[in-house]
């Protein structure tokens, strides 16, 4: 009873603040036509995948009595691999996160848990288990997971100016994504990359960029400063620098574009602009199983 | 005053700090402008990077030359800039300004007026006594000297006066001037003798500096009739250019409303300083003016009044009717119309349909017997000022008219028979006249010695017979004699007007004595003799302007001094009333001269035009506060605040800036094509009410009214018209269908006021709830509950159902119920009045005048209507045969309403016709 009690407060809490999240997360992740999510591989499951002759070895429980009764050979009827999957994600709650350019759009952070909280929606539906990557939320799968999901994505932000990717936690030959601005230092990135990649981790990078920082529309005498206020730099006329600095933004997308295939990950740029649902996609499809 | 060019300064030595404007340049130089704080997570990106260019923290020349200017601007304006600032005439001698003040000075009194507010000002500056003196009103002994200020205030007190300076009494003035003093002359630029000694006496004492203003001075001389046409005569005083000047006619019109009667361009040669006009018009329309006036030009000199001269008396000539044809020079009326007509409008005809045009003079030729009606209306006509010229001849002498006692429209009684002298049956020669008394109206004319006498009619010796004879023949018996009847006379001549009796007619004295007698209209003025010892009051006088104002009560003026034809103060140019008779004191008369002022080559003249001094403070202080907005954006727009986050913001204020604050909405010619299509034709509207659907079923419905109208009646409607009632006229269209919609908006007050003035003017507004398949009238429906709110302030009288003797029953057909796509029977209108009721043996009451304002249902009139462009329904109405009855009814509705609309009560006044042919069969 004090367990329901204190569940239903805490359910009522988080109503107050997630619901929106999560309902426009349900909202986006509808949009997608959640279609047959089965490994498509013979394994555990309930669903019938197809009938094998059978081998030496196989059990003699696993012979389908009704389908050998039809021939000479015997068949052993094989399930389709329904196990479920472990999916980590990391979305990144640096300062950085919250820069919400013009303000005709939400800020990259908005987006970043939208996308995240909607990709868990997908997964869950499909029966996977959803996690956090580290010490946050182990993955676990139901509807329950994902009011979890929304209250530690609607936690306070983090306080450090640009956010590492969190390798920790993740287990091995599962699934992860990182959803960030990735506008860092890359070093971070690149060991969380390599933890996954040692663990035999597949997984799939969503940067998130602002309208401004793919346009930077400055001019004249202008001090630029990080969210937080660590990194300050002046320019007496921010519009020469234009060129050079959308040199290094794509010289930084394709680094980590890079970065991502040695991994074997996927790399996919979205910007805040565009529809949530195009950025979803991409990722639905990146997480579909590889062979 | 320190001063460049035309601008002085009044505070120069602000201008010194013009000089720090470089040093300002260089610090301005050394500030960059300062820096935007943007939070920017790409700012990782930007580390490391730096500025190629390093220049740019300087500001740009442009800017920093935009703020010297704004400062400078500053600078200057505080420094106090006049333009024109006025250039100090020397001397401190007290100043006289001397003003002609006469009717030419009239034209441009206020820009007199601003010249000698500069010569106030800056004699003021200077100290100076000043004394301004009009020479049409001089001041009694020397000028008064005040200080300049305080002749501001008594300025507008100078009034210019519509006569010319008296020679003599300025003469005396300016020779009486003491002292040592300047003269400011501003001289109105017409030559008199008075000038020259004024200006010798006025150089004793000082310089002189004449002001004359080079515009032309236009007078118009008195108007003359000739050859039966007014001629008109423009002076001018100066020649050299060709130039024309239009004279207007002003006169009552028949409603006693002022106007311009005729004009005419009066076109001057280049050498030419008169020019001369005719105007040919009407007599009606002649006799009404009352003076004319040359356009354009504010003084008495361009206008002239008119008086008598230009009048056409009506004479109204009636002889006994004769049987003898063609006889004209025996005719008794032929001498007098020979005398008569060059200046009188002569009329004949029967004396009853005369006396109603009201005639100046009647002349009753040899007519002895009146009717009893006759005889009253022209004594009435006599009493009320009518002048009564009668002549004998044989029926007169035959009749027995004045006989025994004297009758009221005769002046004297009459002896039986007459008497005949020099014939061939009687004895004594053809008696002559006897020169006139002094007493009569024709003393001083001579007689000539060939009128001869032969036959007259006797007066009854009476003792009031030698005061009533004004005319006599040699022998003492009276030839003309007259009495006063009321206001108007009686003369008789005793002897007839042809040349039957006497050989007056045939001599040029019968036309003097018609002259004197009034008869014909006074084309000469009289001359001062005739005038001596008569009294005129002025009825209205003619100030400097030009303008005509009301004499009140002054006091008449002797005929002498008004013979002199000379305005002055004590005869002011006007309209003078004598006994008989109007003359008119003209400012300019037929010869007084007109030229320009001619001044001796020592004198100086100026123009009037005064450079006014201008202060540029405000347009300095306006331009650099402007520049420094510029600035204001140009820096922003420098330091990228006009992009970035906050762009469309800044955007606004600079647009907010630079755009007028308000865009008006003008007119535009749709409404006058929309107007006129209106018009041309009757035309049925509707309301618009915003929703497309009810619109269209309104305008469809309405087309198939007009279709049914143009078929069966004389009413052909042009397509019909959606009208908005926010913003479209309303009056052209005599009637209004309102579909209502329960979402419809509700007019805003300016729509509800001209829909009440549309109501009370006529219109007519039905009103359809379209609901009456599912509610009655008063229910609850949306739409009921939407025309509750709607109609709340409208004027409408009070309703109620269509009654079964109401007028729309039967203005086309006879119809009891009104259907539209429903069949209701609550309709309602007016009211009829409580008292109305039904006369015996009438089918209907008598109702109420006028359509009924409002007509208000629910039965969706439109719909039944309404087709389409082919003329097919749109809309089913009932089932079947019934329906298309019911359909054959709605419109039979829409034509007895619409004829309601057009032709009123027309059929409800048919209650009358009973009793109209009753009264005409009397």
């Amino acid at each position: 009873m004090t367990e329901a009690a204190a569940l239903r407060s805490r359910a009522e809490g988080l109503a107050a603040a997630l619901p929106p999240l999560l309902a426009d997360a349900e909202h986006l992740a509808a949009t997608v036509l959640l279609g047959e999510h089965g490994r498509r591989r013979a394994g555990m499951g309930d669903e019938f995948w197809q009938y094998r002759p059978a081998h030496p070895g196989d059990e003699a429980r696993s012979i389908d009595w009704r389908r050998s009764g039809r021939s000479d050979a015997h068949f052993i009827r094989e399930k389709e691999w329904q196990a479920a999957q472990s999916v980590l994600l990391w979305v990144d709650d640096a300062q950085s996160m919250g820069f919400a350019g013009d303000g005709t759009h939400g800020s990259k952070a908005d987006r970043a848990r939208l996308l995240a909280l909607a990709v868990a929606v997908l997964l869950v539906r499909a029966g996977e288990r959803v996690g956090l990557s580290g010490a946050g939320l182990p993955p676990r799968r139901g509807a329950l997971q994902l009011f979890r999901l929304a209250q530690a994505l609607g936690a306070v932000a983090g306080t450090a100016d640009y956010g590492a990717p969190e390798a920790r936690g993740i287990l091995p030959h599962s699934r992860a994504v990182f959803i960030g601005d990735f506008m860092g230092d890359l070093a971070p990135v690149e060991a969380a990359l390599a933890v996954a990649a040692d663990r035999g981790v597949k997984g799939a990078m969503v940067q998130i960029l602002d309208p401004q920082e793919e346009a930077f529309p400055f001019d004249g005498r202008t001090v630029f400063e990080s969210m937080a206020g660590s990194l300050r730099h002046e320019t007496l006329k921010a519009g020469d620098l234009r060129g050079r600095y959308l040199d290094r933004l794509a010289e930084r997308k394709a680094w980590l574009s890079h970065l991502a295939r040695l991994a074997g990950w996927q790399f996919h740029c979205h910007r805040t602009d565009e529809p949530a649902q195009s950025a979803l996609l991409w990722l639905y499809r990146a997480l579909e199983p590889v062979r | 005053m320190f001063a460049l060019g035309p601008i002085g300064f009044t505070a120069p030595w602000l201008l010194l700090g013009l000089a720090a404007l470089p040093v300002l340049w260089i610090l301005l130089r050394a500030v960059p402008p300062a820096p935007v704080r943007r939070r920017f997570p790409g700012v990782a990106l930007l580390l490391g990077l730096s500025d190629d260019e390093t220049q740019t923290d300087r500001t740009p020349w442009w800017l920093l030359l935009l703020r010297m200017l704004a400062v400078a601007a500053l600078i200057v304006g505080f420094a106090g800039p006049v333009l024109n600032p006025q250039a100090e005439r020397g001397g401190s001698d007290p100043l006289l300004v001397l003003v002609d003040g006469t009717w030419a000075d009239a034209r441009d009194w206020p820009r007199r007026m601003d010249r000698i507010d500069a010569a106030l000002d800056a004699a003021a500056r200077n100290a100076r006594p000043v004394a301004v003196v009009t020479t049409t009103e001089l001041p009694e002994g020397s000028p008064p000297f005040r200080a300049a200020d305080s002749w501001h205030s008594q300025l507008p007190g100078f009034q210019p006066r519509p006569w010319a300076p008296d020679a003599r009494k300025l003469t005396e003035w300016a020779t009486g001037l003491e002292g040592a003093f300047d003269t400011f002359w501003l001289s109105d630029g017409v030559e008199r003798p008075s000038r020259a000694p004024l200006l010798t006496a006025l150089e004793k004492h000082g310089t002189v500096t004449v002001f004359q203003s080079p515009r032309p001075i236009l007078a118009l001389r008195p108007a003359r009739f000739e050859d039966g046409a007014i001629a008109l005569s423009v002076q001018r005083a100066s020649s050299g250019v060709a130039a024309e000047a239009t004279i207007i006619a002003t006169g009552l019109d028949p409603n006693g409303v002022e106007r311009d009667l005729a004009r005419a361009v009066a076109e001057f040669d280049a050498e030419a300083t008169e020019a001369q006009v005719r105007l040919a018009l009407p007599p009606e329309l002649r006799n009404r003016i009352t003076r004319f006036s040359i356009q354009g030009v504010r003084s008495a000199g361009a206008v002239t009044l008119t008086d008598d001269s230009l009048k056409r008396r009506q004479v109204a000539l009636i002889a006994a009717s004769d049987d003898r044809e063609g006889l004209q020079l025996l005719s008794p009326l032929h001498y007098l119309r020979q005398a008569l007509e060059p200046s009188a409008d002569l009329v004949e005809g029967a004396l009853m349909d005369l006396l109603l045009a009201n005639p100046d003079v009647v002349i009753l030729a040899d007519v002895a017997n009146l009717a009893p009606v006759e005889q009253q209306a022209l004594l009435d006509w006599v009493n009320e000022g009518g002048l009564l010229v009668r002549f004998a001849g044989p029926r007169l002498a035959a009749s027995d008219v004045s006989r025994a006692e004297e009758a009221p429209l005769m002046p004297v009684r009459l002896r039986a028979g007459g008497r005949t002298v020099g014939g061939a049956m009687s004895w004594g020669e053809p008696k002559t006249l006897r020169p006139f008394g002094e007493e009569s109206p024709f003393h001083g004319l001579a007689v000539p010695d060939d009128v001869r006498v032969s036959a007259q009619v006797m007066a009854q010796p009476d003792p009031t017979l030698s005061e009533r004879s004004i005319a006599a023949l040699t022998d003492g018996t009276p030839l003309v004699t007259r009495k006063g009847v009321g206001k108007g006379q009686v003369v008789l001549f005793h002897v007839t007007a042809n040349a039957e009796w006497s050989t007056l007619p045939l001599s040029g004295l019968f036309v003097r004595m018609l002259d004197r007698l009034a008869i014909p209209s006074r084309v000469a003025r009289p001359s001062s003799d005739a005038l001596a010892g008569t009294t005129w009051v002025p009825q209205d006088l003619l100030n400097a302007f030009g303008m005509i104002e009301a004499a009140g009560t002054r006091p008449g003026i002797p005929g002498e001094a008004l013979a002199r034809g000379r305005p002055g103060p004590d005869t002011p140019p006007g309209l003078y009333a004598g006994e008989d008779r109007r003359i008119a004191l003209n400012v300019f008369s037929d010869d007084t001269p007109l030229s320009a002022a001619k001044w001796p080559a020592r004198i100086a003249v100026e123009g009037l035009d005064v450079a006014r001094e201008r202060l540029l403070k405000g347009w300095f202080l306006a331009a650099a506060l402007a520049m420094l907005a510029l600035d204001v954006m140009a820096s922003l727009w420098l330091s990228g605040k006009l992009r970035g986050p906050h762009a469309g913001l800044a955007a606004t204020m600079v647009l907010a800036l630079v755009l007028p604050p308000h865009m008006s909405r003008a007119q535009t010619p749709q409404d006058d094509a929309r107007a006129i299509a209106a018009t041309t034709e009757v035309v049925l509207a509707h309301v618009v009410t915003g929703n497309p659907e009810i619109d269209r079923v309104a305008q469809a419905g309405l087309r198939g009214l007009s279709q049914v109208l143009t078929q069966r009646t004389s009413v052909e409607p042009a397509a019909p018209i959606a009208v908005d009632i926010e913003t479209d006229e309303l009056s052209f269209f005599p009637f209004l269908y309102w579909p209502v919609a329960a979402d419809q908006p509700l007019p805003s007050p300016e729509a509800y006021a001209r829909l009440n003035r549309y109501l009370r003017t006529g219109g007519m507004i039905l009103f359809d709830t379209r609901d009456a398949d599912i509610s009655r009238y008063g229910g609850g429906s949306p739409a009921a509950r939407k025309l509750q709110q709607i109609a709340a302030p409208l004027d409408i009288p009070p309703l109620e159902p269509v009654p079964q003797d109401h007028v729309l029953t039967r203005t086309f057909y006879l119809l009891q119920d009104f259907p539209g796509r429903y069949d209701s029977r609550d309709v309602w209108v007016e009211a009829a009045p409580p008292d109305a009721r039904r006369a015996e043996g009438m089918p209907f009451r008598d109702l109420n005048d006028g359509v009924t304002p409002v007509v208000i249902g629910g039965n969706d009139w439109a719909a039944a209507w309404a087709v389409d462009e082919n003329r097919v329904p749109l809309f089913p109405v009932g089932r079947g045969y019934a329906g298309e009855r019911q359909r054959e009814i709605a419109y039979r509705f829409g034509v007895n309403l619409i004829m309601h609309v057009l032709t009123g009560n027309y059929k409800s006044d048919q209650v009358h016709v009973p009793a109209l042919l009753d009264r005409l069969g009397q």
